[in-house]
């Protein structure tokens, strides 16, 4: 007798998938919705709350910006580059992805924080690192690091170098060859990376937790936000915000599969 | 050289690149680890094996460590068969639910916590159900478990989805020809390929594991020396001061991490060569 493994399969896996991500979700949702929309969009209007969503996003901005440039200008130099040292670049890179969030957090603390290596000149200069801005947008720069290199790079070498160097034999210039031929070869890939990057930015806790202390208005992102409220037992806002950041981390995978979709049709 | 060499390479303008990627790279991520090493570091080899050892510490790393490795492994047997179903077998809605498999990654750790916190809470119907019958989830190690595999869902499917997709059907068929019932089939034909791909996507989910903050910090309830893992432990010691016991177990944490990487990259070395074969 045949095992039906088709049917098996089918139940088993969808089972899993389903018991393990869609119902969580739908809990969430309902949970929200039981709270009552109105009072949760209310505690959402709330200055805190406001704040920490215009600061998320200005965060995850800068984030993109800061790695989408360092992730172009390095995947060319370890892809197309040869020099000593170029494999410990590329083992560093991807520390981040390793790293847990708590260990970033004590590593920037140990750099900027009281009696941190930096703390000293820092503190002359007048600039304000830790439980401030900056270490907001350091935490978060750290922890998506490679995501807009990894796109790039594996873009880079699965083209190879044959539509540069004919520019060159043209007679295009390093910039031209670079902005006329290279950039649009990796459009795509960079805008996977990039919307990685906004993606794990949103979602940052730990590291911004840790350096910038979650101060109600200054330093408090969404996740923070999300953190503080529930300490708090304010579970209107802390709910609603979550439900939010699920959404909006929803859309952005919906972009990341559509941007991912073309190429699936050609292979 | 070739006209590549001119055009990234040439002189000063390749070497400009290359000075401000090593410097990015130096400022952003040498200088931290090398400061956590060092206050880490700093107490000797004696010192950070008393830190680790402590009763707190101690009962940390090995929940911690446990709990990765049996989330780990329903996630090798999971992934491997979600994987398969997606790959192999044409549905309506297949579409979907690889999206589905996708979204632990988009989704923020904190609002995972929350989610499983609002499903199986000691206030909801379902939690409520399971705690009567004394098994709590919430608060409890089979919280922290169904945290890590929400998480780790895409790490193996992910890795070994290309894999399965590359299996040479020819073989499958000759086995099917010669008499080799499925079982056989299984584990002599279509496994042995996969097993690479399926320990990469293993240890990348063990090593995310051993890092979880987030959904952990939410969902455990912290409590000591019961469900208080090692991210969560140093998290308590860097809020209340404990600096250099925070960097110690942090030391011990990241030579873990750093050799799963490791491992990691020598597999995929393994993966590549295999399949330019």
């Amino acid at each position: 007798m045949r095992i039906p493994w088709r049917p098996l399969l089918f139940v088993t896996v969808i089972g899993y998938l389903a018991a393990l991500v869609l119902v969580p979700v739908g809990a969430i949702l309902i949970r929200v919705l039981a709270a009552g929309l109105g009072s949760v969009l209310s505690e959402l209007g709330r200055p805190a709350a406001l704040h920490a969503m215009k600061l998320t996003a200005i965060v995850a901005t800068i984030a993109v910006v800061l790695n989408g440039l360092f992730g172009i200008v390095a995947a060319l130099v370890i892809v197309r580059q040869r020099f000593w040292g170029r494999r410990l670049l590329d083992t560093l890179v991807d520390l981040p992805l390793t790293v847990s969030p708590v260990m970033t957090g004590l590593a920037f603390l140990l750099v900027f924080g009281r009696s941190g290596w930096l703390e000293a000149p820092l503190a002359a200069a007048g600039w304000k690192v830790t439980f401030a801005f900056p270490a907001l947008v350091i935490a978060t720069v750290f922890v998506t690091l490679p995501f807009t290199l990894r796109e790039v790079a594996g873009v880079l070498v699965e083209i190879g170098t044959g539509d540069e160097e004919a520019a060159v034999t043209l007679g295009a210039s390093p910039w031209q060859t670079f902005w006329h031929v290279t950039l649009p070869n990796i459009k795509h890939g960079l805008a996977c990376g990039v919307t990685l990057t906004m993606a794990r930015s949103l979602g940052e806790f730990g590291a911004v937790l840790i350096l910038g202390g979650a101060i109600s208005g200054k330093t408090q992102t969404a996740t923070t936000f999300i953190y503080a409220a529930t300490e708090e037992r304010q579970e209107g806002a802390a709910f609603g915000m979550a439900l939010l950041l699920a959404l909006m981390s929803m859309l952005v995978l919906g972009v990341l599969e559509w941007l991912k979709a073309p190429r699936r049709k050609e292979e | 050289m070739n006209a590549i060499s001119s055009a990234v390479r040439c002189g000063t303008g390749g070497l400009a690149l290359r000075g401000a990627v090593a410097f990015y790279v130096a400022v952003l991520v040498v200088m931290p680890l090398a400061a956590l090493v060092g206050k880490g570091g700093a107490i000797g080899a004696s010192g950070i094996f008393h830190a680790v050892w402590a009763p707190n510490a101690r009962a940390a790393l090995w929940l911690t460590f446990w709990t990765a490795a049996l989330m780990s492994f329903v996630n090798a047997v999971m992934g491997t068969l979600t994987a398969w179903l997606l790959v192999r077998h044409e549905f309506w809605g297949r579409r979907f639910l690889s999206s589905l498999v996708d979204l632990p990654m988009a989704i923020p750790t904190l609002v995972t916590g929350m989610m499983i916190v609002v499903l199986l809470g000691p206030q909801s119907a379902l939690g409520g159900f399971f705690e009567r019958h004394g098994f709590g989830i919430v608060f409890a190690t089979p919280g922290i478990i169904l945290a890590l595999l929400f998480i780790n869902l895409p790490m193996v499917v992910r890795a070994v989805e290309p894999v399965v997709r590359e299996l040479d059907a020819a073989e499958e068929e000759a086995a099917r020809t010669l008499g080799a019932g499925d079982i056989r089939i299984f584990f002599q034909i279509l496994l042995p390929p996969l097993l690479p791909a399926i320990a990469t996507g293993t240890l990348q989910s063990f090593a995310r594991a051993l890092a979880e903050f987030g959904s952990i910090v939410v969902v455990s309830g912290n409590i000591p020396m019961r469900t208080l893992t090692s991210p969560v432990f140093v998290f308590g010691e860097v809020e209340s001061g404990e600096v250099q016991t925070a960097a110690a177990v942090s030391l011990v944490l990241l030579a873990l991490a750093a050799g799963l990487l490791l491992a990691v990259r020598g597999l995929e070395r393994v993966l590549t060569a295999h399949r330019q074969l």
